[in-house]
């Protein structure tokens, strides 16, 4: 029935910017699992990313959100081609780097930098600062006008940090400061692209806001493309102007911010956005539905068939199980937001008649209140 | 200073209802680069059924408080100065029996991280048990049923399979709800969840912070809930202690600290925060500067360093003086009542939009 | 479990014959020829030729090689006479066979290591973990600081302090040495006393150290606060929570001293003029006595390969993490 509700999938429509920076089509990672006896085998796979379709424009923010074992990390580090994919292409300024020698990748390497999420392990403390941000320019010979000293302090100072720190080493620095210095370190090298892994995650509150400014400036002033994985949600709706939701290996819905986060078809995107705690007054959290799911999220080793989120899922039939749902454009989205969903939910995110509690524990306890109540 | 910090002492809350009343605690740890004041000057209290939120940072306190509740500190490092009273009974000058007789059983603590706060050695179920057999004089029969009763309670499948299981063989959200289930064994009066949902996935954390408060209507227990997440906060406490670098800087219900703000600590920290309704424009405004060390703290009001209106406050208040929190509803901050609400209307509030 | 240790094993026998194999080739490639040493100074080309044929030496190498494989399963026939399973071969400097004269040895090195053993792990542990239970305390301070002391000194230093003093200057023991326990129980306790107490004193501080930072770090985890947010005592909390995990860096070492000390406690069998499996070692290294050297290191890589095992069991047993993945 939801058949007819479906319409293909645009090809080069507004919502896929037609001036692309990265193209990742079926991209696949699989991490085998050995064991056996007497002689150890392939005996299974980690599907983490398995098969997800995904753009970035040139200068575009896109945000990539889900709960951890979703595959978001991987599919960062496949694209920095820090991992190697299992299947499928990625597609940097028309030109293929899947699986593209060392030598092949070198010019597109400077132009795609990844920020890490600790800023702890990530800077190697025996390196004073001036040298960590300088290697990436001596690792690929790019000698800029001035020298790369000067260069160096002038990123310390675009990214608000003093340049006479130059010689200063890692550990004299607070967490945001060193996450600043990565980010120096990326920008190293003027990419066009940044993929940024929970780079504000492991912060204080106070300083999230400091480095998620830094980065926003970075983007509109530089006109950087940034892929911005993070599992806060509220995060990524300040920072990206298109939002991907992966489950388990999978893009499960992806759009314009305003659609993810203000007419989200998919069950999942419900669940995701209706768990968020947010500040808010009593009376405006009534507006919003409320939908908890029980359990955790399956294992990547043995994903259920069929629609991964299923097994999860309130809406769940026969065919979510036989049919894997694929990533349309439904009727009623607007273009460029696409859902992997047979029985997708309505557009909206207010709260609705009842709410949907999958959780046993919960479902005994408000059961058994509501007569009292 | 130290007599205005006397006037907070006299002045703080003193409801002889509360069940657990904190005054004017002080713990200190000696380090090898010399004494960290991790908490100064503390007061709170806690009323039986109601769940106080503490907020704050990383080194802001909230968690050396609570084990100093429990009283866990090692003596020989921590200098403890104060009072806790629990119930009528005092904390900090009680024997290590006593405190193990009321830990895990009139009090307990659900900690962060599930994987490492639970023994991988031993199965969940004995866990469990040890605080029932310990506390109640228990058989290991009726410690097990308990267990299993409790693990349904919390929505663990097949309890009576998963007794026997390892923490390792749990899900990060199941291992959290074993965790809880072990902190209800004794029907504690008081409840200690120190960031509980932290390492949690939002779905997850979503069903546990449902669980806690569903639990806690049929329990009835008084909960401490320490956490950094001013969204869970809100979802979770009637009361909220907003806390910086070892002070208390803010006190009041949820509501009207996370509405009616009077502290620049929390307004910073709620214009750092974009939120899910948050006007896409509104830029992020952070508090600039990063915590103070704890090992030389700023004099005065601890955080004026990081303060945009410290110059609105006259003479050298802000840095010389510390501003007193005073009862009930309260800030810690010099600058005056309608100055606070001033700078809450004109500047604050449009960046909360 | 049981496939783990079928796995285990069947590995260790492949090690054991690689071990056998690269020592074999290595001597033989060695630019030294054991025929030339035995012969001597004034040696004629038919000497030399006879010493060659008694000793195997004239075969082709895979041949040697093959003859001394088969043997350790099938036994050998030397001229000399018959060698049974397991055979290490027939030693070129004193024309005993290897084995026996390692089962000779054997039970001098077993006792050393066994009598260590027990002081170090029951004193050196123990010392470790009261030190630990009593972090900063007197007794703590006085652990920790012998140790310090005692585990910078040697063997061949303390060996023969003591033996100056327990034996040469007051003549309170007579000079160690080894008595079958079988028989004269007392003479076998009282000729190892002194060697195995100096040897074990070095290790006992070793251990006395690994075990109080060991413990200090397993009462630092955070499941041990836990335990203790329950409300279990001290003392529980040390010995059920925190001890369980000390165990672990405690098998490791105790299993890698074990395996080395039986494959030869060279310096202490030395010192103490003790005929061990470490001796023997050094002496068939001395006098290019391929056989026994070889046996002799196969000896100690079997021990070094059966405790590996065991040590892994003991993972297991500790930690179901192992043992349930």
């Amino acid at each position: 029935m939801s058949d007819n509700l479906t319409l293909p999938a645009p090809q080069g429509t507004s919502g896929t910017p037609a001036d692309a920076l990265l193209e990742v089509k079926g991209l696949t990672k699989h991490f085998p699992i050995y064991g056996g006896f007497p002689i150890k085998r392939r005996v299974g796979a980690v599907q983490a990313v398995d098969g997800i379709d995904l753009t970035v424009g040139v200068g575009e923010s896109v945000g990539l959100v889900g709960e951890s074992g979703c595959g978001k990390s991987t599919t960062g580090r496949l694209i920095t081609r820090l991992l190697e994919p299992t299947a499928g292409s990625i597609t940097y300024a028309g030109q293929d780097i899947t699986h593209a020698s060392r030598r092949q990748i070198a010019p597109v390497r400077s132009e795609i930098q990844m920020i890490f999420q600790d800023p702890y392990s990530s800077l190697n403390p025996r390196q004073t600062v001036g040298s960590i941000i300088k290697s990436p320019m001596e690792v690929n010979g790019i000698e800029p006008e001035g020298g790369r000293e000067k260069k160096v302090r002038e990123l310390l100072e675009l990214v608000g940090l003093n340049p006479e720190h130059y010689n200063r080493f890692p550990h004299e620095f607070s967490g945001g400061q060193r996450q600043r210095i990565g980010v120096a370190r990326a920008l190293a090298l003027n990419p066009k692209l940044i993929v940024a892994d929970e780079p504000v995650s492991a912060l204080d509150v106070s300083i999230q806001a400091q480095v998620v400014n830094l980065l926003q400036e970075v983007q509109r002033e530089l006109g950087i493309a940034f892929l911005f994985i993070a599992h806060d949600l509220a995060v990524v709706r300040h920072f990206s102007q298109r939002v991907a939701v992966m489950y388990l290996g999978k893009v499960v819905e992806v759009g314009d911010r305003e659609s993810i986060y203000n007419r989200p078809r998919h069950p999942y995107t419900h669940a995701l956005l209706s768990a968020v705690p947010e500040v808010g007054v009593d009376s405006e959290a009534a507006d919003r539905e409320r939908i908890r799911l029980s359990g955790d999220v399956p294992s990547p080793i043995h994903p259920p068939s069929g629609c991964r989120f299923r097994t999860r899922c309130w809406k769940a039939q026969d065919k979510c199980a036989t049919e894997e749902p694929p990533l349309v454009q439904l009727s009623g989205n607007g273009d460029g937001h696409l859902t992997a969903c047979h029985f997708p939910e309505d557009p909206t995110t207010g709260s609705r008649g009842d709410d949907i509690v999958m959780d046993p524990a919960l479902m005994a306890m408000e059961e058994g209140d509501t007569p009292e109540a | 200073m130290t007599t205005l910090t006397k006037t907070e002492d006299a002045s703080a809350p003193t409801g002889p209802e509360s069940f657990l009343s904190v005054r004017d605690l002080k713990v200190q740890f000696s380090t090898e680069d010399g004494i960290v004041k991790a908490v100064d000057g503390l007061s709170f209290d806690v009323e039986r059924g109601k769940t106080l939120g503490i907020v704050g940072e990383s080194g802001s306190g909230k968690s050396v408080t609570n084990l100093t509740i429990l009283g866990l500190h090692n003596p020989r490092t921590s200098t403890i100065d104060g009072e806790i009273v629990l119930d009528g009974k005092e904390l900090v000058t009680a024997g290590e029996r006593e405190l193990e007789r009321l830990r895990g059983n009139k009090m307990a603590m659900i900690f962060q991280d599930p994987l490492t706060a639970l023994s991988p050695f031993y199965t969940v179920g004995r866990q469990l048990s040890e605080p029932f057999m310990k506390h109640r004089g228990a058989s290991r029969k009726e410690a097990r049923d308990r267990a299993i009763q409790m693990l349904e309670k919390v929505g663990i499948p097949q309890p009576k399979v998963r007794f026997d299981d390892y923490p390792h063989q749990f899900s990060g959200g199941m291992r959290q709800r074993a965790m809880i289930a072990m902190a209800l064994m004794c029907d504690p009066e008081l409840l200690i969840a120190d960031e509980p949902t932290t390492a949690l996935d939002v779905t997850v954390q979503a069903q546990i912070l449902d669980l806690l408060k569903d639990l806690q209507q049929e329990f009835g227990s008084a909960i401490i809930f320490i956490t950094h997440d001013l969204g869970v906060i809100s979802h979770m406490a009637d009361d909220l202690l907003v806390m910086y670098a070892g002070r208390a800087v803010e006190r009041g219900t949820v509501r009207e600290v996370l509405h009616e703000p009077k502290h620049p600590y929390t307004w910073g920290l709620l214009s750092s925060m974009p939120r899910l309704d948050s006007d896409l424009d509104q830029h992020l405004t952070p508090i600039p500067g990063s915590p103070p060390s704890l090992l030389n703290p700023p004099a005065g009001c601890r955080f004026h360093p990081r303060c945009a209106f410290k110059e609105e406050v006259q003479g050298n208040l802000c840095s010389e003086v510390r501003p007193p929190l005073g009862d009930g509803r309260a800030a810690a901050c010099h600058l005056t009542a309608e100055q606070k609400q001033t700078i809450f209307i004109d500047k604050i509030q449009p960046r909360l939009r | 479990m049981l496939q783990f240790i079928i796995r285990r094993t069947v590995g260790a026998v492949v090690t054991l014959f690689l071990i056998g194999a690269v020592t074999f080739f290595l001597f033989v490639a060695a630019p030294s020829d054991y025929a030339s040493l035995a012969c001597g100074k004034d040696c004629s080309p038919q000497r030399l030729e006879d010493i060659r044929q008694a000793l195997g030496l004239n075969l082709p190498i895979t041949q040697q090689f093959w003859d001394f494989m088969s043997g350790i399963f099938v036994g050998r026939d030397f001229p000399t006479g018959h060698c049974t399973a397991p055979c290490l071969g027939q030693s070129f400097y004193s024309g005993e066979m290897v084995w026996s004269t390692i089962m000779d040895r054997f039970p001098t090195t077993l006792t050393l290591t066994a009598g260590g053993a027990v002081v170090f792990l029951v004193v050196g542990v123990g010392a470790g973990m009261i030190a630990a239970y009593r972090r900063g305390s007197v007794v703590d301070k006085v652990a920790t600081s012998a140790s310090m002391v005692l585990s910078s000194f040697q063997i061949y230093l303390l060996g023969p302090i003591v033996l100056w003093i327990f034996v040469y200057s007051t003549g309170w023991m007579e000079n160690p040495g080894y008595v079958p326990i079988t028989q004269d129980p007392w003479g076998w306790f009282v000729g190892m006393l002194l060697p195995t107490l100096v040897m074990a004193t070095i290790f006992t501080a070793q251990y006395t150290r690994m075990a109080r930072s060991s413990m200090i770090e397993q009462l630092a985890e955070e499941h041990v606060r836990t335990a203790r947010a329950k409300g279990m005592s001290r003392k529980y909390v040390f010995f059920r929570y925190a001890w369980r995990g000390a165990l672990i860096p405690i098998v490791t070492v105790l299993g890698i001293d074990l395996s080395s000390m039986l494959g030869g406690a060279v310096v202490t069998e030395l010192t103490f003029s003790l005929q061990g499996i470490g001796r023997l070692a050094v002496d068939g290294a001395i006098h290019k006595d391929l056989p026994m050297t070889m046996g002799v290191m196969l000896f100690g890589a079997f021990f070094i390969l059966i405790f590996n095992i065991l040590t892994d069991i003991a993972y297991a047993w500790i930690d179901p993490r192992v043992r349930l993945s």
